[in-house]
């Protein structure tokens, strides 16, 4: 006997999903979804962007990694409520371990939550964690021909990072090869080049991100 | 690379819908995946075995229907196929596109005993 069932499997991560964005909206909260390979800056980013807006937002971060409390540890210094979530093997972060986070977080005196997920340009991307705003970071170092290889974060991301732009010139990055094949995937996407390191192009992105913030949580 | 929590879901799925209907065993699962969600149905199947032991859906062969990555064009009100995950209309060369097909992941249907 056949029986139809057609039930997403990733249908009951969505629902939890759903349930947290829920509640984002009505704390007002803004949260971003950080999502990059192992060493692109992420925590790099976040450090930067807390740097320059933690006057102005009152800032929330969720560490994700498989194990360790690193990254914790060097965003350790500002004064911010920050959870560190251990995956425990788990290649990304599930909207499950985001409400579990939650439970530790005061979301009454947030505007932005960013979630860094675990490095990994495959897995994160299919896991939706209830976040208002979908951020992925690349950078220089590997290489303009990865939106072609890891098709699904660059077609679903609002918002992509190039960080790392010092090292333009030291290898054969294209970046003008970059965005057109990025915006091809991605017609609506906004598009940062940056380098953390220098600083150089860290205004427009958390002027950007700012404004979002601003209109996201009115 | 995440096809062990995916094996999970599709498990607690059929077994769900094998358990409200009764089954003695589940035979297939049929399950529809699209082109772009990057799940390599081979690890699936080889978490499968794992996953499944002792329980009524143990032996239960996987079926994939697998379906391409297919956009419409808002512009000439038509179809295409996408490759190399370009959503340019091929005709007008424009981007007022839109993904229809090619993201699909869900368990269609099971066959029980």
């Amino acid at each position: 006997m056949e029986i139809d069932i057609l039930e997403g499997v990733f249908d009951a991560n969505e629902k939890i999903a759903r349930e947290n964005e829920a509640l984002f909206k009505e704390k007002r909260v803004l949260a971003m979804n950080l999502m990059a390979s192992p060493g692109a800056g992420k925590t790099s980013l976040i450090s930067a962007t807390l740097e320059r807006l933690q006057d102005n937002l009152r800032i929330g971060v969720i560490e994700g990694d498989i194990a360790s409390n690193v990254d914790a540890e060097k965003l350790k210094t500002y004064d911010i409520q920050i959870v560190q979530i251990n995956t425990g093997g788990a290649c990304h972060l599930d909207a499950n371990m985001i409400r579990q986070a939650l439970e530790h977080m005061d979301l009454d005196a947030m505007d932005l939550l960013v979630i860094e997920n675990v490095g990994n340009l495959v897995c994160p991307a299919e896991f939706k964690l209830g976040e208002g705003l979908r951020a992925m970071i690349l950078s220089v170092a590997e290489g303009h021909d990865k939106p072609l290889k890891y098709p699904l974060m660059f077609s679903d991301s609002q918002v992509l990072v190039v960080n790392k732009t010092d090292l333009i010139g030291m290898g054969d990055f294209d970046m003008d090869e970059l965005h057109e094949t990025v915006e091809k995937m991605n017609p609506e996407i906004t598009i940062f080049d940056l380098s953390c390191r220098t600083g150089d192009g860290l205004d427009a992105w958390t002027d950007w991100l700012y404004e979002k913030v601003k209109s996201s949580t009115k | 690379m995440h096809e062990m929590a995916v094996t999970e879901s599709i498990a607690a799925i059929a077994l769900k819908h094998g358990q409200q209907n009764n089954a003695q065993s589940i035979r297939k699962v049929n399950i529809k995946l699209g082109e772009l969600t990057g799940i390599v149905d081979h690890y699936v199947e080889f978490y499968w075995d794992m996953v499944t032991k002792g329980t009524i859906a143990e032996g239960a062969e996987l079926h994939f229907i697998k379906t391409p990555t297919v956009a419409y064009c808002n512009k000439c009100k038509d179809e295409f196929g996408v490759e190399e995950y370009d959503l340019t209309c091929p005709k007008c060369k424009e981007a007022d596109t839109e993904l229809i097909s090619g993201r699909e992941f869900l368990v269609e249907s099971i066959e029980i005993e």
